[in-house]
């Protein structure tokens, strides 16, 4: 019989939070007592607000102690965790937990099951069916599995992806290449970090996918320097993807390559935009390009090139192996699927929430969330990254579709939805945004890089001196000059922010006194 | 530039592809060798991968992550994106700042850089900070106190 498993996450968030010395206390309390257990380096299942959660194995399924510090450990112990008795951190099963138990999980599958470096544990969890049923089909029939389902990128763009799968296909070229865009930028988002610490297999499958599918043997994913801990959990998927044959000359025996590289980003958001972040590969600055030619026909190198977010990337295994109405019928109207938000800020109970399109702002912050972690009331709600617009309390009833977002003046971005409590200043956040777009600007198109700046200095002129003596048109004018004129999303969005907290929380923007502090 | 240093980077070097596309790599390996990127080393960094000294300067100087000074022995990278705003980041950058007695991009007491980050995907448990590469969330200034103690008694 082997000693019963202890599951302890590996994933950064709850590295963050000691998970760590939860492991090592867990290993030696057990050497301690003489009781043999296995500990597991599970990924996490997202409920950040209970990490670390350890999870023991039951009668019937695992159950959950949350959160647990290391001090906790020889209490767990006595308490007889491992055979389920009783402890103020016990959470009863793990599934039954409410918070997980109303998502509706189709990428995040695996996430908190097992070591997710495991081949065996991937291949047990229905991992490479996706990868073998396309390996079977022809190229324009992956791509019509893709366009069936309706997916849309999920790095913020929602551009149908089976367009760009497509595109890349028709371009005649003796080589093509997919990009994987991990250069997961925008403040209140990690799913991506998700997917490349807890599920990097499942990436490699949706990129070998999209190989197979374009005509392309040369995979690259681009991760961003913050990322430690997803870089190396993905330098040590490749080498072991390509020793199970799931990557390398000869996929799965069916004679095609596909290789993967992973490539470490240097700190600019910036490069989160795809040309830019072409550029960066090449070794140059990472300077947005003009488009056309999209990056599906000339990118890399002049390359065709399949740009994609890891999310997106990591979906397309899932439409594969389930066929695409398994993802097409969930969302609402041209939202298809499910939307892996990320619930951060100020709130109670934080994490990723995978659930289809058309949640309510109010059923994320309140129902999943809880309210905000102070506990005083919600005032602000940012929704897609830094780039995302400011939404106000009475506003919660949004649904969280990318239709409907755009209809209220934002945009759903890459998922992230972040919680301000009734203290939070949004001048300054305001200026915030235009700090961040002037720090961040490539500097390539005038706008963006002037415009940011005047940005700044226009905010801190209002927060010093009042909206008066024409500011407040000077800075509507730029904000105008910014959306329409800018080259890419940095310049052309930043006005989201800016314009939305001044349209819901105009009695901010007035003399701060002096000095105008940032 | 040193002569040990000048040997790092010619090791370094050594085995990249001599092509403009190594040049991120490169860097990323001279940092991780010196703590830093010379600004010296533009022109052998240059010749090797078939670029000016210019155009190794200007990618050096566009990316935040490159520093082209020495610095201290350990990098605090503390977040001050919304998220982490919303959690407090800035009581803490403004403790961090006191006790290190140094502004952000500097290097403080103990040979601490302390370096901004914006986001560092813990955004649900901020502040966030990433101390020599490992990640800590909730980190309250007491906290950092301890991190930063934990970090003296490194070498």
């Amino acid at each position: 019989m082997t000693a019963p498993a202890v599951y302890v996450p590996a994933d950064s968030t709850a590295l963050a939070l000691g998970a760590d010395a939860v492991a090592a206390a867990v290993a030696a309390e057990s050497a301690r007592r003489g009781v043999a257990v296995r500990v597991v380096r599970n990924s996490s299942r997202g409920a950040f607000w209970l990490e670390p959660l350890v999870e023991v194995d039951g009668p019937s399924g695992r159950l959950a102690f949350g959160a647990v510090s290391a001090a906790d450990v020889p209490g767990l112990f006595e308490a007889g965790f491992l055979a389920g008795g009783k402890h103020r951190l016990a959470l009863g099963p793990v599934t039954a937990i409410p918070w997980l138990a109303r998502q509706d999980r189709l990428v995040f599958a695996r996430a908190g099951l097992d070591d997710p470096l495991s081949p065996e544990a991937y291949l047990a969890a229905g991992g490479t069916a996706g990868l073998r049923r396309a390996l079977a089909l022809p190229p324009a029939a992956v791509v019509s599995q893709i366009a069936d389902a309706g997916l849309r990128g999920r790095g913020g763009a929602a551009f149908p992806a089976a367009v760009k799968w497509r595109t890349v296909l028709e371009t005649p070229a003796a080589r093509k290449v997919v990009v994987c865009n991990a250069d997961e930028g925008d403040s209140g988002t990690f799913a991506d970090r998700m997917v490349m610490e807890g599920d990097p297999f499942a990436l490699l499958e949706g990129m070998a996918i999209a190989g197979t599918a374009v005509g392309a043997e040369r995979g690259i994913v681009y991760v961003r320097a913050e990322y430690p801990q997803a870089r190396a959990a993905l330098l040590r998927a490749v080498e072991i993807a390509t020793a199970q044959g799931w990557l390398g000359g000869d996929v799965l025996g069916s004679g095609r390559a596909f290789r993967v590289d992973i490539f470490q980003g240097a700190g600019a958001y910036v490069c989160g935009e795809e040309t830019a972040l072409l550029e960066s590969l090449e070794g140059k600055r990472g300077m947005v390009r003009a488009k056309p030619p999209v990056p599906a026909v000339a990118g890399l190198h002049g390359l065709p090139t399949l740009v994609h977010n890891v999310l997106t990337l990591a979906t397309v295994p899932a439409i594969l192996a389930h066929g695409p109405e398994a993802h097409g019928r969930r969302g609402t109207g041209r939202s298809r699927g499910t939307q892996a938000f990320q619930l951060a800020g100020n709130v109670r109970r934080g994490g990723l929430v995978e659930a289809p399109f058309g949640l309510s702002l109010r059923e994320l912050v309140e129902g999943f969330g809880g309210g905000t972690e102070s506990g005083r009331p919600i005032r602000a709600v940012q929704v897609g990254g830094p780039l995302g617009s400011w939404f106000p309390a009475s506003q919660l009833d949004l649904p969280l579709d990318y239709e409907s977002v755009a209809a209220a003046g934002g945009a759903l971005g890459h998922g992230g939805v972040v919680v301000f409590d009734d203290t939070v200043d949004m001048a300054r956040m305001a200026r915030h945004a235009m700090a961040f777009c002037a720090r961040e600007s490539c500097g390539k198109c005038t706008p963006c890089r002037i415009g940011s700046t005047r940005g700044v200095e226009l905010l801190d002129a209002i927060r010093r001196e009042g909206p008066g003596g024409g500011r407040m048109e000077l800075l509507r004018d730029l904000c105008a000059t910014l959306a329409g004129a800018s080259l890419c999303a940095l310049g052309g969005m930043t006005p989201g922010p800016v314009l939305s907290a001044l349209q819901h929380f105009p009695e901010d923007f007035g003399p701060r006194g002096a000095g105008g502090e940032p | 530039m040193t002569d040990a240093a000048a040997a790092a980077v010619e090791a370094v070097l050594a085995r990249a592809a001599p092509e403009p596309a190594s040049l991120l790599p490169v860097l990323h390996a001279v940092q991780e060798a010196l703590g830093h990127v010379p600004p010296e080393a533009a022109g052998a960094i240059g010749h090797r991968l078939g670029l000016s000294a210019a155009e190794v300067h200007g990618v050096v100087s566009f990316y935040h992550w490159f520093r082209t000074r020495p610095g201290g022995r350990h990098t605090v990278r503390l977040c001050r994106a919304e998220a982490c705003q919303a959690r407090g980041a800035g009581t803490l950058q403004a403790h961090a700042e006191r006790r290190l007695g140094c502004g952000l991009s500097g290097t403080g007491a103990g040979g601490v850089n302390l370096e901004p980050a914006d986001c560092l995907g813990h955004c649900a448990c901020g502040p966030s900070v990433l101390v020599d590469g490992q990640p800590h969330a909730r980190v309250t200034p007491e906290r950092l106190d301890a991190i930063l103690a934990a970090l003296e008694e490194k070498p």
